[in-house]
């Protein structure tokens, strides 16, 4: 489970976050949408320790990571994708693999077994270089690499960025499908907010660094206010 | 085949080679540098110089040759992760400018502490092996024992390093922090601890340069200087954040400059390695083995 409690970060004068405080579930996916500025990559970046907060505390399980460097909340088990997906296309899949599993102390041979099997389309790729992948592989590649460390969180930022709408379906089913077989909690950051809450089990809503909405995804995804004011989707 | 090996052209040629693989070894921890940090060490030499110091001064206490490298290499390499943490890392984020300065004013406090710790024991440094050229059918070929030693051995620790950033865990990761910090630090990668380890390896390597640049000559704090400059030439023509290009660069910078050496004169060597660098930069301005990569804004 991760804990987030009255967090607030500045960037200067400019108060990204104000106050959020969500909790998401074990094994559950938890969607934070928004409209562009809203927050909602900061607080990944938060979570993650790329970011320091003014005030306030996040937990993942027991721990607090407040003050943590971003490799130590890594080794502790948060994987995170970051918007446009971080692949580093001058290394093959491969090696983008064995980047991800380095750091635990887990076999990178049977990880990068594991993660062919969890996605098939990489082991047919596995010594093609990332630059070379169409947008829906980096995005598997992506989610891969930080899977393979075997991480108990899962940090999501706009994984359907770019993609055509039939790619960012198969990614959504993926992404709901993890969770289940590896036990995972997910935050999924998304502007694409119908795709998002297809597969969420609960949604936040922040608008210019606050939350104004929360509760189950069906809840969230019938308010006939947060589609039309905060969401963009038809009243 | 003496006459052929004797010949003025192949004299020159043997001649570039050897001082261009010191140039590119220097190049390639210039590139190390530049890509795991973004800095442009011109204290290279100067470092390497230190290390060399520290080493080959105990030759003259009767410390075995081998052993007084060993030690020469440590110290490039302390004083390479030294320098990392004190030095650059509180200046990274600031713009470019400021570890340029700094490292140009370490140039200086290294020039001019070193006499003043070694103060009367500068003297030659004997070399491993013969300085005699070789001869062949009563021609004399410009390579001596020595002077191969010095071409093995730079080709060597350049394969090592290659073989290091190709093949290795440590390797892949230097390379990941180096392309991609922050993404690195998502996975777990200690990208801090992995920039000193780039210091320390291109200052240690940089010390072994020193030694084989100083032996058989005086030890001296500016016997790197005009290596150094060649090196940055050198580095400039290859393109900065290529190694293979750093290597490839060297090459032609001393081989050029033995050209010059031999058809103008002393004082106009250095100038050929300006004129390859401004005929490159007109062609390739980003350097012969940098690509053109298309960046995300």
């Amino acid at each position: 489970m991760i804990f987030v409690n009255e967090l607030s970060v500045s960037y200067g004068a400019i108060k990204a976050l104000n106050d959020v405080s969500f909790a998401a579930p074990s094994s559950s996916i938890t969607a934070v949408l928004g409209a562009n500025g809203a927050g909602k990559t900061t607080l990944l970046r938060t979570i993650s320790g790329l970011v320091h907060p003014s005030k306030g505390d996040i937990r993942c399980d027991e721990t607090s990571v407040v003050g943590m460097a971003t490799e130590e909340i890594a080794r502790m088990g948060v994987g995170h994708v970051p918007e446009g997906r971080g692949v580093i296309s001058e290394f093959t899949v491969e090696e983008n693999l064995r980047l991800g599993i380095l750091a635990s102390r887990l076999d990178v041979n049977e990880g990068m077994e594991r993660q062919f099997e969890l996605f098939p389309i990489l082991g047919q790729r596995r010594k093609q270089y990332a630059s070379t992948l169409s947008g829906g592989e980096r995005q598997m590649l992506a989610m891969a690499r930080a899977l393979i460390a075997r991480p108990h969180f899962l940090l999501l930022d706009e994984p359907s960025l770019g993609l055509a709408p039939l790619v960012t379906a198969d990614v959504m089913k993926t992404i709901d499908s993890l969770c289940n077989v590896e036990d995972l909690t997910v935050i999924l950051v998304e502007q694409n907010a119908r795709s998002a809450l297809r597969i969420a089990h609960q949604a936040i809503v922040l608008h210019l660094g606050a939350v104004v909405a929360s509760g189950p995804a069906r809840e969230v995804a019938n308010d006939p206010d947060l589609r039309h004011y905060y969401l963009g989707l038809v009243k | 085949m003496g006459s052929f090996f004797s010949s003025r052209i192949m004299t020159d040629i043997l001649g570039g080679l050897a001082s261009g693989v010191v140039i590119a070894l220097v190049a390639l921890c210039l590139v190390i540098i530049w890509k795991s940090t973004h800095v442009l060490n011109f204290a290279q030499g100067a470092m390497g110089m230190f290390g060399a110091f520290v080493g080959m001064n105990l030759v003259f206490h009767g410390v075995n040759y081998w052993l007084c490298i060993l030690v020469s290499m440590m110290a490039g390499l302390l004083l390479g992760g030294a320098t990392e943490r004190v030095l650059i890392r509180p200046l990274y984020g600031k713009p470019e400018i400021n570890p340029i300065v700094v490292m140009v004013g370490f140039l200086g406090v290294i020039e001019s502490a070193v006499p003043s710790i070694w103060k009367n024991e500068i003297s030659t440094i004997p070399t491993p092996f013969s300085q005699v050229y070789y001869q062949s059918h009563g021609h004399t070929i410009l390579m001596s024992p020595f002077v191969a030693f010095q071409i093995v051995l730079s080709l060597t620790v350049m394969g090592a390093i290659a073989l290091l950033f190709r093949f290795t865990d440590l390797g892949l990761k230097m390379r990941a922090a180096a392309l991609a910090p922050e993404v690195s630090r998502l996975l777990g990668v200690r990208v801090g601890r992995l920039l000193t380890w780039g210091w320390m390896l291109s200052s240690g390597v940089g010390a072994l340069a020193a030694v084989i640049v100083s032996s058989g000559q005086s030890l001296a704090p500016s016997n790197m200087d005009g290596i150094f400059v060649s090196a940055f030439i050198a580095a400039a023509v290859g393109g900065l954040e290529s190694p293979v290009g750093a290597v490839t660069g060297g090459l032609l910078i001393g081989v050029a400059e033995s050209f010059a050496l031999n058809f103008w004169s002393t004082n106009l060597a250095p100038l050929a390695g300006v004129i390859v660098l401004v005929v490159s930069l007109a062609w390739r301005p980003q350097g012969i083995f940098t690509r053109h990569v298309a960046r995300r804004v």
